[in-house]
């Protein structure tokens, strides 16, 4: 379980964030919803340590702990809202780059990428190269790539914007998947019908007001 | 043509100097640019803000005055200062860091053009900063320079010719030469063709480094 404490963040002297408390317990689909610039994706990022907080307590099971050590202990995998596939890379060297560098045998971390990639229905695309996918097939290989190193708590930054409204209804049956094999999620989106399709619990995050 | 095949060996011999002094820029002054291009990234600790300010006068003091006053300055200039160099070591170091600071602005545009994301992504796997750029970044970055680099390369061709003003006899000087004490203008044809020539074949080896790039979009 991951409980955030009082989160505040500041930016520019506009406050995003004003004393939030988060709760992602083990197997849980969490949503975080919000109007644009209410600081969801600000927290997110707060989440996977890509952004430090102005103030704020970060508890995994029971112990205090950092965004960053979060993150240097493989805890929180994130896809990202445009992917951001590494475009010189093969979709299997995409996935199999970090689990290789972090001394996996480049045999085994092959084996386990087309796993993933038959998992999400792309075992003809491990050779191809990120250009000639389409957007659900970029977002499918970012969650594999997330996946190959078995975070516990697997976040997305609105994982149905960049995709075509009809892919909506694959995305939300990934993340049931998901859901169902226990995995923990949490989805920040604006999409609050695609919120109420997946998560067990939504968290609203409000546009703060301008402090002076 | 008898003529063509006499002045020839001392026009081979002046286009080794140009050739030695094309090769050993590219190979000093290329990975220099890359390095002093990861300097030029934004700045975060006051050493890093005092390395950024120095390199910057570095790029501004060596693009912004001509290459053929540096190589003046470097053999003629630094031995009052006690620093002397023999004619070729003079041109190289010119060389060198001229067309260094020219690639580390190339460099510089390179890594601003590669998505902050991808470098966030690389962050998220927990890649270290050097993995992240030997993986990621560099790779990338290759790419995006790949025709800029070219531009500078033909020139620098061309450039090497400044060399006689520090008295190394280049092809230029092996044609001018031969065109004064002939009274001809053949010998300096001969030199534009091989210049030609040159410039020809890196065009086409870069045409096929960036066919070779061209894999990924």
């Amino acid at each position: 379980m991951l409980e955030l404490k009082n989160i505040s963040k500041q930016f520019g002297g506009r406050k995003i964030l004003d004393d939030i408390n988060v709760t992602i317990t083990d197997h849980q689909t969490l949503a975080i919803v919000g109007p644009s610039g209410a600081g969801k994706t600000t927290l997110l990022r707060i989440i996977s340590g890509l952004e430090q907080p102005d103030s704020g307590t970060f508890i995994w099971n029971g112990i205090q702990t950092t965004p960053q050590q979060l993150r240097l202990d493989g805890i929180i995998g994130v896809v990202f809202q445009n992917f951001e596939l590494f475009p010189n890379l093969s979709v299997q060297d995409n996935i199999t780059l970090s689990p290789i560098l972090h001394g996996q045998d480049p045999k085994a971390a092959k084996a386990n990428a087309l796993q993933l990639l038959a998992q999400l229905d792309l075992a003809d695309q491990a050779s191809a190269y990120p250009f000639s996918l389409s957007g659900g097939q970029k977002q499918r290989v970012a969650i594999a790539r997330a996946l190959a190193l078995n975070p516990k708590i697997l976040l997305y930054d609105e994982p149905t914007s960049a995709l075509d409204p009809a892919l909506r209804e694959s995305v939300a049956d990934l993340v049931k998947q998901f859901k169902a094999n226990g995995m923990t999620q949490v989805i920040v989106t604006h999409d609050l019908a695609f919120a109420d399709l997946v998560a067990d619990a939504t968290l609203t995050v409000k546009k703060q007001e301008a402090v002076d | 043509m008898q003529y063509l095949i006499e002045i020839l060996p001392s026009l081979m011999s002046g286009a080794q100097m140009t050739l030695s002094i094309f090769a050993l820029t590219i190979i000093g002054a290329i990975p220099l640019g890359m390095i002093l291009a990861v300097g030029l990234m934004r700045a975060k600790t006051w050493l890093m803000k005092g390395v950024h300010a120095l390199l910057t006068a570095y790029i501004w003091l060596f693009r912004g005055t001509p290459l053929l006053l540096q190589l003046i300055f470097v053999f003629y200039g630094l031995p009052i200062l006690g620093i002397v160099f023999d004619r070729y070591s003079a041109a190289l170091f010119a060389f060198i860091l001229n067309y260094a600071a020219y690639f580390a602005e190339i460099f510089r545009g390179g890594f601003a053009a590669v998505d902050r994301g991808q470098t966030e992504a690389s962050m998220m796997l927990n890649l270290t900063r050097w993995q992240t750029l030997r993986y990621v970044v560099i790779p990338q970055v290759v790419k995006i320079v790949l025709p800029s680099i070219g531009n500078e390369v033909i020139n620098l061709v061309k450039d090497s010719s400044l060399v006689y003003v520090i008295g190394l006899g280049d092809l230029l000087r092996a044609g001018n030469v031969a065109s004064a004490r002939d009274v001809t203008l053949l010998p300096l044809v001969m030199v534009g063709v091989i210049y030609l020539v040159l410039t020809l074949v890196l065009t086409l080896g870069l045409k096929l480094l960036e066919k070779h790039f061209s894999y990924y979009r």
